[in-house]
């Protein structure tokens, strides 16, 4: 087996590490078999984007954000609007995320939900770039606290 | 002239200056140059390619990924590069970092018109790279298999060329003949003249 690169190319050429970061949503409070929202926000580092949950090619890689079976199911998410970002290695704008946002989900508790504070657990997925490159797709897990009550 | 107009005219030839000009980024020197990794893998009709096989030709190694847009960009280079110079020794190896591999890669050769060489990239070549963490990113292969420079993230094009080119001076024979001397064996400017011939 070859040898593998010296640590200081390493450094140089590849450390990168999240550029896309959550606050954990609020604890949401939730009565069996009622709706409620809870807000994601998401903060992404300063000259990078991520695809919208919309992209503008069906080779880009959107934006999801997907809930686990728990005390609560999602019946619905709203992404925000996305900009339409222009850059140099796109010929046409992207459809796309960038700076400070969040998504909303809307949650439905379930009838039988028992009462009682639960986790309920998430996968949120992005792919970001800057003007001249790429970082590969990754999954960000992530939780919210319920109480669900009578 | 005016203060104003002379900054004016100033700022236009400046602008103009930076448009023209270019600083290409260096090779290493021979001393820093390091061997590339090997690996094996196979190409889109099956067949193994193994790195090594390589040894005697220029090798631009290109990790890339169909859902990456600026290397999007750079694949019509490379396509070019590939019929301009593969009859002088050059060659492109294209690694995929798309997760769902030849289902998603295929296509994209077709759709692109990619005319070299694409495999996946494993996890393990892609670690013996660096843990390959940013798109495009580029290895530029002397004659003998080292590591003459490297690029991360969108280059000017020009830089990729220039690279080619200096690197195709050596003569094919010289760098074969140093690699046989040994992997200490370093091309000295007594053997090898730019433009020389085997």
């Amino acid at each position: 087996m070859a040898l593998a690169l010296s640590p200081s190319l390493r450094a140089q050429a590849f450390a990168q590490g999240n550029v896309l970061n959550y606050t954990p949503p609020r604890k949401v409070v939730a009565k069996a078999g009622a709706a409620v929202d809870s807000a994601l926000p998401l903060d992404l580092r300063s000259g990078y984007h991520v695809n919208s949950n919309m992209p503008s090619d069906d080779y880009l890689i959107p934006l999801r954000l997907t809930w686990n079976p728990g005390p609560l199911e999602a019946a619905g998410f709203t992404f925000p609007k996305p900009e339409m970002g222009k850059y140099s290695f796109s010929e046409k704008p992207l459809s796309v995320y960038t700076g400070e946002f969040q998504i909303v989900t809307h949650f439905k508790a379930s009838a039988n939900a028992e009462p009682g504070p639960k986790t309920l657990t998430g996968k949120l997925r992005y792919q970001a770039c800057n003007s001249s490159m790429c970082l590969p797709p990754k999954t960000l897990d992530v939780s919210l606290q319920v109480e669900i009550v009578k | 002239m005016s203060r104003i107009q002379v900054a004016a005219v100033s700022s236009a030839l400046l602008l103009l200056l930076a448009g023209c000009s270019h600083s290409p980024r260096e090779l290493k020197s021979e001393a820093q140059r390091q061997k590339a990794p090997n690996f094996t893998l196979k190409d889109a009709d099956g067949n193994p390619v193994n790195l090594t096989d390589y040894r005697g030709k220029v090798v631009l190694v290109n990790f890339w990924a169909t859902w990456c847009g600026p290397c999007e960009v750079e694949i019509p280079w490379f396509v070019e590069f590939e019929q301009k110079y593969r009859d002088q020794g050059f060659a492109v190896l294209g690694l995929s970092m798309d997760d769902d591999g030849w289902k998603a890669v295929r296509p994209y050769i077709a759709s692109h018109k990619i005319n070299y060489r694409v495999m996946i990239a494993s996890e393990i070549v892609s670690q013996q790279f660096g843990d390959i963490d940013s798109l495009p990113t580029s290895f530029m292969l002397d004659r003998q298999g080292r590591i003459a420079t490297n690029h991360v993230g969108l280059v000017d094009k020009r830089d990729y060329q220039n690279e080619i080119l200096k690197l195709l001076e050596v003569p094919k024979t010289a760098a074969v003949r140093a690699v046989g001397a040994g992997p200490l064996a370093v091309l000295t400017g007594a053997g090898v003249r730019a433009g020389q011939r085997p």
